[in-house]
């Protein structure tokens, strides 16, 4: 059981950070303004958890402008994909593990 | 945490993939009402000009290609499409509201982007083809052409959309070899494909 729950990667521990990994794994590229609306978080609690993604190499950012205005879009790295895929799995593997012991 | 928790979770994380990447407030109601407006558009065609459907009479639209009828078909064309249209939005806006899912937002684009490019290449093709007096390859081209175009859309919104427009391509290659029943493959494909995929969408996502 321990090893299990050390498969579990800390960095998704919260349902933020999921979630931002969750949409950019279906989507190539998404902007602040998108991922805000689709998790319903408020501006800061978003930056920060997105910032913490960032360092630890989970997600790409990228900064332009669209006219005057900046634009800041997000991406996941390979790095990324395979952590959300492993813990993913991991939770999956809890599930089948109880349901074996019963 | 706990396996209840664990599975909101993963339903949570479900439809974040699915509400991020596709289109799916589309309704089955919009797909039954543009079956019933091409039914009539149909309709008036076979009224207006006594071109039977079930039979590969001598009337069909090769004889028919005058300059007269072609005027008649564009306008009527249109019409289905404009009406078909309408009452698309209005009714996959009516789901978005039942739902509170926003009706506009980068999905709703892409899904029309990507439907409209094969479609508006099909309608300059048709167009090519009064030009050049082959209207009557026209039912064909365009049951190919939306076929296409849905095909192409299906990665956007519901995957049911595929099957759909597998089915619209399918008839328009028969259409292609049964010339005279152009008018029959049309009322099948764009009148009761539609229907039947509007019900099964609509039993299925929203009842």
């Amino acid at each position: 059981m321990k090893d299990l729950l050390d498969n579990l990667d800390k960095a998704f521990e919260s349902r933020v950070r999921l979630g931002i990994m969750a949409i950019l794994m279906v989507n190539e590229q998404v902007d602040f303004n998108q991922l805000k609306e689709l998790l319903e978080v408020t501006d800061g609690n978003l930056a920060s958890h997105l910032k913490q993604l960032e360092t630890s190499s989970y997600i790409a950012v990228s900064k332009q402008f669209v006219g005057r205005k900046p634009n800041t879009t997000y991406a996941a790295t390979e790095q990324g994909k395979i952590a959300f895929e492993q813990h993913l799995n991991a939770i999956e593997q809890l599930f089948n593990n109880k349901k074996t012991n019963i | 945490m706990d396996d209840r928790e664990h599975l909101h979770t993963l339903t949570e994380i479900r439809s974040l993939m699915e509400r991020s990447s596709r289109f799916i407030s589309l309704s089955g109601l919009s797909g039954i009402s543009a079956g019933v407006c091409a039914c009539v558009g149909v309709g008036v065609l076979v009224v207006r000009w006594g071109i039977p459907l079930f039979s590969q009479s001598e009337v069909s639209f090769y004889e028919l290609a005058t300059v007269e009828f072609i005027k008649f078909l564009l306008i009527d064309v249109f019409c289905v499409l404009i009406s078909a249209l309408l009452l698309a939005l209005y009714f996959t806006r009516r789901k978005a509201k039942i739902k509170g899912l926003p009706f506009w937002d980068k999905s709703a684009s892409r899904l029309l982007v990507n439907l409209f490019i094969p479609l508006a290449a099909g309608g300059i093709f048709s167009l090519s083809m009064i030009y050049h007096h082959f209207a009557v390859f026209i039912p064909a081209t365009t049951l190919v052409f939306y076929g296409l175009a849905l095909l192409n859309a299906s990665k956007y919104t519901l995957h049911d959309i595929r099957a759909l427009g597998l089915a619209e391509m399918a008839l328009g290659l028969c259409a292609s070899f049964l010339l005279g029943y152009s008018l029959l493959f049309w009322l099948i494909g764009f009148g009761i494909l539609h229907i039947i995929y509007g019900t099964i969408m609509y039993f299925k996502y929203e009842k």
